[in-house]
C-alpha cells in the first residue's frame, strides 16, 4: 500500500501529498502523471507528478478538492495508505530541443510546471515562470519557483499579489519586449491551466509564432490506452492523453472540443474525475 | 452401450423481461443431474472430432465420460489439464463454432451441450482448493505481462511446471477482458476473482497497478526473468472519425463496460461515474456491441437499438448473444451506416443514417455493404456507444522498439509465439488484434509449452 508520507495545505482546498512510491518514482520523468484510487470503491483519478524524490522513493502530488474522490483524498492524513496508486503514466515531456523557454502555470497547472522548472533548472537553463491565480491566497510553489526560475512574474484577478490581471497580460509583455531584441528569443511556452486559459494562452502565441506544449486533463479512466475517454481532436486526428499526451502542441489542439467533453459528468455530483474548469483547477487531469 | 437418445438439455434461464433490468447472471447452469443426462448424450466417438476443434485441446469426451459417472471432481482433473478456467470458458466460448460444431452428435439431433457441462463442472471445482505444485523446481522465473486469458493461462501452465511466475497487471484488478469487459450477467466477477485465487494458490505472484513499459520497462523484465510472455490485450478503441463524434453522450464501448463491469458503476455504492442513456444507439454488431447493448437495457435505457452497416447474416456476435439481447428487447437497426452523430447543445441527439445494400464479398469475407444515395433517415439517441473494435495498444511497443509488429501494430510471433526477441513470448489480442477469450488461451497455452521447451534445453 502505498502511504501517505507528509501533507500540508498550500492554499484553501488544495493540499500537498507526498506519498511512497518507490516503484513508480524508479522510472519517472517530468510531465508524466500517475492514477490513484483512495479505497475499494473509489474513482480512478489522474495527478500529474509535482515533484519526486528518487532516494526517498516518493512521489508528491498537489490535489484540489473539487468532487467527491478528491474531497475523500482530503480526509486522508500522514501514514494513510490510498488502495491504489500506478505511473508513471504518459509520455515525459521533452523541451530539449528549446533553449529559451518561459514556462506558464495558472492555478492548481503549477503543479504541472513545477518539475519542469525544477528540471530546466538542473540542466543549467532555466525558464521564465509566471504564474496566475485569483488572489494571494491561491498561490502555491512561489518560494520554490523563485530558486528554479530565471525570473518569476506573478498574475492575480484582484492585484493582492503581482500584476492585476491575466497571466496572458505577462505573457503578452515578455513575447513584445523579446520581439524587440534580435536573438535568443523565446522558442518555446510550455502552458498548464484551465483549459480557458490555455487556449487564451494558445492563441496569444500563435500571433508571435512561438512553439507552445500544453499538458491536457481530459477525463481518464484506465489511462493505459484501453478505455478512449480521454480521446482529443490535434492536428485533425484523435489521439489519447493517456498514451500520445499529456502534452501536446497548443496550436493543432481542438479546443471548443476539449472544452465540451470536459463537462460530461459535471451534472453528477460525485463525478469530478476531471478538473472543472474552475480558475484554480488547472493541475489534475 | 446404448445411445441416449434423450434430446439435448437446456440450461435454464432468467426469463428476459426479468433479467433485462438486473445484472445477475442470465444462464443458471445446470443441476447435477442435468449434467450427468446431458454428458450422457456423448456418442463416447473413437476418433472424437469434437476435441480439433478445442483450442487448448480439452479432452471432451473423457471429461463428459466421468461426469456421466458422478465423478465431477474428475472431469475437472481432466479438464485442467487443458484449460485452467473452465468456468470462464463454459461461459464465453463459442462452443457453436469450436467442439460442438463439430459434434457428431449434432448429426443425429442436437450436439451435446459440451460448453454448458463444462461450466458446471468448473463451477464444481471452484470452491475446491487445488493441490500447490510439490513437483521439482526448475529454477526458472517468468514474468506475464498481463492478466488476462491468455496471460492466465501462460501463467498456470508454467506453475503447474516448477518454473517462478510473476504476473504484472496494469489495472488495480486481476482478470483483463474478463473483469472489465465482459458484464457480469454473462460472467460473474466473483467467479473470475475464484479461478484467479486458485491460480494464485498454485504459487504465482501477482503485482497489481503495474505497467511494463512505463512502471517497469520491458527491458528489466528481460534482464530479472529467464522468458516474458506479453499478454497485454487489444488496446484501443476505434473510432469513425464522424461529424459528432466528441459530444456528450458519445462513448467507446470499451470505456462504457470499463465503468459498468470493473468500476461497478452499475452498483449505488460506486463512485465512479457512468452516462445513462434513455435513448442508446450501439454502433457495431460484434460481441462487445452486444454486452454494451445489454448493458445499457440494464442501466435504465428505455429502448437500445444496435445500428450495423451489414445485414443480420453478417453479424460478427455469437447467435446466442444476438438471441440473448433480441428477447430483452434490443432493437436491430441492420443495413444502416453512421453518416453522422447529430447533437442538440454539445450532446447526442440522434443518428443520421444512409440505408446500404450489400454487394460482393470484400477481404474479410463478408459481403460489402454499399450506402444508397439519397436513403438518408435519422433515429433518436441522447447516447452513442462506439464498439468498432479496437487497434492494438502503443505502450509496449514505444518503450521497446525491438519488438516488431504489423503494420496495424499487433505484435508478430514465430510459430512458437515467440516475438523477434529472443526470449521474449506474446500471445492473445496483443497478436491477433481483438478475437475470443478460448483463442488467447489457447495462443497461451502453445507459448507456455515453448517457453518450458526452451527451459528444459537450458
Amino acid at each position: 500500500m502505498n502511504r501517505i508520507v507528509k501533507k500540508r495545505v498550500l492554499a484553501p482546498n488544495v493540499n500537498e501529498y507526498v506519498i511512497d512510491a518507490p516503484l513508480v518514482v524508479k522510472n519517472a520523468r517530468p510531465g508524466q502523471f500517475v492514477i490513484l484510487r483512495v479505497d475499494e470503491e473509489g474513482e480512478r483519478i489522474p495527478f500529474t507528478i509535482c515533484d519526486m524524490d528518487k532516494a526517498a522513493g516518493t512521489v508528491t502530488l498537489l490535489v484540489q478538492e473539487v468532487g467527491y474522490s478528491t474531497a475523500k483524498l482530503a480526509k486522508l492524513v500522514v501514514g494513510d495508505g490510498v488502495a491504489d496508486f500506478v505511473g508513471p503514466l504518459g509520455k515525459p515531456t521533452d523541451l530539449s530541443a528549446h533553449k529559451n523557454i518561459v514556462l506558464v502555470g495558472g492555478g492548481i497547472g503549477t503543479a504541472v510546471i513545477y518539475p519542469q522548472a525544477k528540471a530546466l533548472f538542473e540542466a543549467g537553463r532555466p525558464a521564465a515562470v509566471i504564474l496566475g491565480a485569483r488572489n494571494r491566497e491561491l498561490l502555491m510553489y512561489t518560494d520554490e519557483f523563485k530558486r528554479a526560475a530565471k525570473s518569476l512574474y506573478i498574475a492575480t484577478d484582484d492585484g493582492s499579489a503581482g500584476q492585476k490581471g491575466f497571466v496572458t497580460d505577462l505573457l503578452k509583455e515578455l513575447l513584445e519586449a523579446d520581439r524587440q531584441r534580435a536573438k535568443n528569443g523565446i522558442d518555446c511556452v510550455m502552458a498548464v491551466g484551465p483549459m480557458p486559459m490555455m487556449r487564451a494562452v494558445a492563441n496569444l502565441t500563435k500571433e508571435y509564432g512561438v512553439h507552445t506544449v500544453v499538458s491536457m486533463n481530459p477525463i481518464m479512466v484506465d489511462g493505459t490506452g484501453m478505455c478512449g475517454g480521454c480521446r482529443l481532436s490535434v492536428g485533425g486526428k484523435t489521439v489519447y492523453a493517456c498514451v500520445d499526451g499529456p502534452e501536446f502542441d497548443a496550436h493543432e489542439v481542438d479546443w471548443a472540443d476539449a472544452i465540451a467533453r470536459l463537462s460530461l459528468y459535471k451534472e453528477t455530483e460525485q463525478a469530478h474525475r476531471c478538473r472543472l474548469t474552475d480558475e484554480t483547477a488547472g493541475g489534475q487531469k | 452401450m446404448a445411445i441416449d437418445r434423450s434430446p439435448r438439455n437446456r440450461m435454464p434461464e432468467q426469463a428476459p423481461k426479468l433479467r433485462a433490468k438486473n445484472f445477475d447472471e442470465v444462464a443458471l447452469g445446470f443441476s447435477p443431474e442435468q449434467a450427468k443426462a446431458e454428458a450422457s448424450r456423448c456418442l463416447q466417438c473413437k476418433n472424437a472430432p469434437c476435441k480439433s476443434g478445442c483450442p487448448v485441446g480439452v479432452d471432451i469426451p473423457e471429461f463428459l465420460k466421468a461426469v456421466q459417472t458422478g465423478d465431477f471432481e474428475g472431469a475437472g482433473a481432466v479438464i485442467g489439464r487443458a484449460n485452467s478456467l473452465p468456468a470462464v470458458c463454459g461461459r464465453v466460448c463459442p462452443q457453436e463454432e469450436q467442439c460442438e460444431k463439430l459434434c457428431l452428435r449434432g448429426r443425429m439431433d442436437k450436439p451435446v451441450a459440451i460448453g454448458a457441462v463444462e461450466r458446471f463442472v468448473g463451477d464444481f471445482g471452484l470452491d475446491k482448493t487445488p493441490a500447490p505444485y510439490d513437483g521439482p523446481r526448475t529454477g526458472k522465473r517468468a514474468a506475464v505481462i498481463g492478466s488476462g486469458p491468455s496471460g492466465l493461462t501462460v501463467a498456470a501452465e508454467l506453475a503447474k511446471n516448477g518454473v517462478d511466475v510473476t504476473i504484472y497487471e496494469a489495472f488495480h484488478r486481476a482478470g483483463g477482458v474478463l473483469v472489465y469487459g465482459i458484464p457480469e450477467f454473462r460472467l460473474p466477477k466473483s467467479l473470475v476473482r475464484a479461478e484467479i485465487d486458485k491460480l494464485l494458490r498454485l504459487g504465482v505472484t501477482l503485482m497489481r497497478n503495474v505497467v511494463v513499459g512505463k512502471t517497469v520497462l520491458l527491458d528489466e523484465l528481460t534482464d530479472r526473468f529467464d522468458a516474458v510472455f506479453i499478454g497485454s490485450g487489444a488496446g484501443l478503441p476505434m473510432f469513425m472519425n464522424l461529424k459528432g463524434e466528441s459530444y456528450k453522450g458519445v462513448i467507446s464501448a470499451n470505456e462504457y463496460l470499463t465503468r459498468v463491469n470493473l468500476m461497478g458503476a452499475y452498483r449505488a455504492d460506486s463512485d465512479t461515474p457512468v452516462q445513462r442513456g434513455r435513448r442508446v444507439a450501439v454502433i457495431g454488431a460484434g460481441n462487445v456491441a452486444m454486452d454494451a447493448a445489454r448493458t445499457a437495457l440494464r442501466m435504465g435505457a428505455d429502448s437500445v437499438t444496435v445500428v450495423y452497416r451489414r445485414g443480420r447474416e453478417e453479424m460478427p456476435a455469437r447467435a446466442e448473444e444476438i438471441h440473448h439481447a433480441e428477447e430483452e428487447g434490443v432493437r436491430f437497426e441492420l443495413l444502416a451506416a453512421p453518416v453522422e452523430i447529430l447533437g442538440e447543445n454539445g450532446a447526442a441527439a440522434g443518428l443520421l443514417l444512409r440505408r446500404t445494400e450489400l454487394s460482393e464479398p470484400d477481404a474479410s469475407g463478408r459481403r460489402r455493404p454499399v450506402e444508397l444515395a439519397g436513403s438518408e433517415f435519422t433515429i433518436g439517441a441522447d447516447m452513442v456507444i462506439v464498439a468498432l473494435g479496437t487497434s492494438p495498444n502503443p505502450l509496449i511497443k514505444d518503450s521497446y522498439p525491438a519488438i516488431e509488429t504489423t503494420k496495424k501494430g499487433t505484435i508478430v510471433v514465430d510459430g512458437r509465439g515467440m516475438t523477434s526477441v529472443d526470449g521474449v513470448y506474446a500471445g492473445g489480442d496483443a497478436v491477433t488484434g481483438a478475437a475470443t477469450v478460448i483463442l488467447a488461451m489457447g495462443a497461451g497455452r502453445k507459448a507456455a509449452a515453448a517457453i518450458l521447451e526452451r527451459f528444459k534445453g537450458q
